[in-house]
């Protein structure tokens, strides 16, 4: 059992609340994938601080 | 009942309550259909190559762009969208979507689609929008639209933009033959098509007080106008064949489709009023209806050209 009826109003805007969420939720996707694209540039994301980094390790039979 | 449950009911009962699907047709989601294609096309003929991710959010924000400036034009042309038919059930005039709405609405998304498109792409590609919503609200609707009965010719200019920040996105670049020629082709083809329109909508714009060629020229004198811009188009059209773009599927279906057109605006012209009176404008509706295929089958040849070019089909 609900703790309080819904106020007509709030039954009124419910599609319209629903939708500006999915905007939002789409608008956040949007920003995540862009910042993947931009960060990786197409390539995968290598951590620069304490880690290896494997695009400066020498090729296998370069030496 | 509290005063402020009065003055709710008292706003509500004057503007309706708009759902989401109203502010949706705030951004015009036809002519933002147009928009979306031609600046696809735009985007893909152009040399180079962007993130597929980029790509799609960057015709997100043109689309986001053409549509907010349809949201500002809908705010200022509400007075008139309410005396013409066609424009009666706009969300403003049908009392769903107040004009402050609308205002706040427009503005705010034509700033968060450039600004997006600048930090997606590039800030060519959004200057370019910028200079696009400026022209299509400032330009077009408050300025020429009102003014000047050639305001669709150079109010079409808003529209022929699209490829162009379609093409600037991956070039970073404003100003090359084949970005300028695709929006010649858009430009060009704008005022026969309008003015095909105005010829069977003839009430809706005088009665509006819409300074239209039919109503400040004459009916002759549009379908003149619609045979000597279908004349002009038709070199800019066939002009893209030559750049790097073009080739020889676009040069076959261009030149299909400007000898039909050019066929249809000369049979259009030479059209006495009383035939197109008797049978409801049939062939002004025809020609309307081919002008929109004119221009899709032209941008899916320079597509299909692209498209084809790893295969050694592509340009010459």
């Amino acid at each position: 059992m609900a703790f309080k009826e819904d106020h007509e109003l709030h039954k009124r805007r419910f599609g319209r609340n629903m939708g500006l969420l999915a905007v939002l939720l789409t608008f956040v996707g949007i920003v995540f994938g862009l910042t993947i694209v931009k960060v990786s540039n197409g390539e995968s994301i290598e951590g620069f601080d304490h880690t290896v980094r494997y695009s400066l390790e020498p090729k296998e039979g370069s030496q | 009942m509290t005063d402020t449950t009065a003055a709710f009911e008292r706003t509500t009962a004057t503007t309706g309550e708009a759902s989401f699907g109203d502010f949706i047709a705030l951004l015009k989601p036809r002519v933002m259909s147009l928009v979306v294609f031609t600046a696809l096309a735009g985007l893909a003929v152009a040399p180079g190559s962007v993130h597929p991710f980029v790509a799609f959010v960057s015709i997100l924000c043109i689309a986001i762009g053409g549509g907010a400036s349809g949201a500002l034009n809908m705010w200022w042309d509400a007075d008139i969208d309410r005396i013409m038919k066609r424009t009666q059930n706009r969300p403003i005039p049908a009392g769903k979507v107040s004009p402050q709405e609308a205002l706040g609405f427009g503005l705010a998304l034509s700033g968060f689609a450039v600004v997006m498109l600048g930090l997606a792409a590039n800030w060519a590609a959004a200057g370019l929008l910028a200079f696009t919503i400026f022209f299509y609200v400032v330009i077009y609707s408050m300025w020429l639209k009102r003014s000047t009965p050639q305001n669709i010719v150079i109010g079409g200019a808003a529209g022929a933009f699209p490829p162009m920040i379609g093409w600037a996105v991956v070039t970073g670049d404003v100003a090359s033959v084949e970005s300028v020629l695709m929006f010649a082709l858009i430009f060009m083809w704008t005022p026969p098509h309008f003015w095909s329109l105005a010829l069977f909508m003839k009430e809706d714009y005088s009665n509006a007080g819409v300074p239209m060629l039919t109503v400040t020229h004459g009916r002759k004198s549009t379908r003149t106008h619609i045979l000597v811009y279908t004349l002009l188009l038709a070199p800019m059209a066939l002009a893209i064949a030559a750049t790097s773009i073009g080739g020889p599927i676009y040069l076959i279906a261009s030149g299909v489709l400007n000898a039909m057109f050019v066929r249809k605006a000369f049979a259009l012209w030479r059209r006495p009023e009383e035939d197109a009176q008797a049978d409801k404008y049939a062939a002004e509706k025809k020609f309307f209806k081919f002008s929109l295929i004119y221009l899709f089958l032209h941008f899916v040849a320079l597509m299909a050209q692209a498209g084809l070019a790893p295969f050694g089909l592509g340009g010459w």
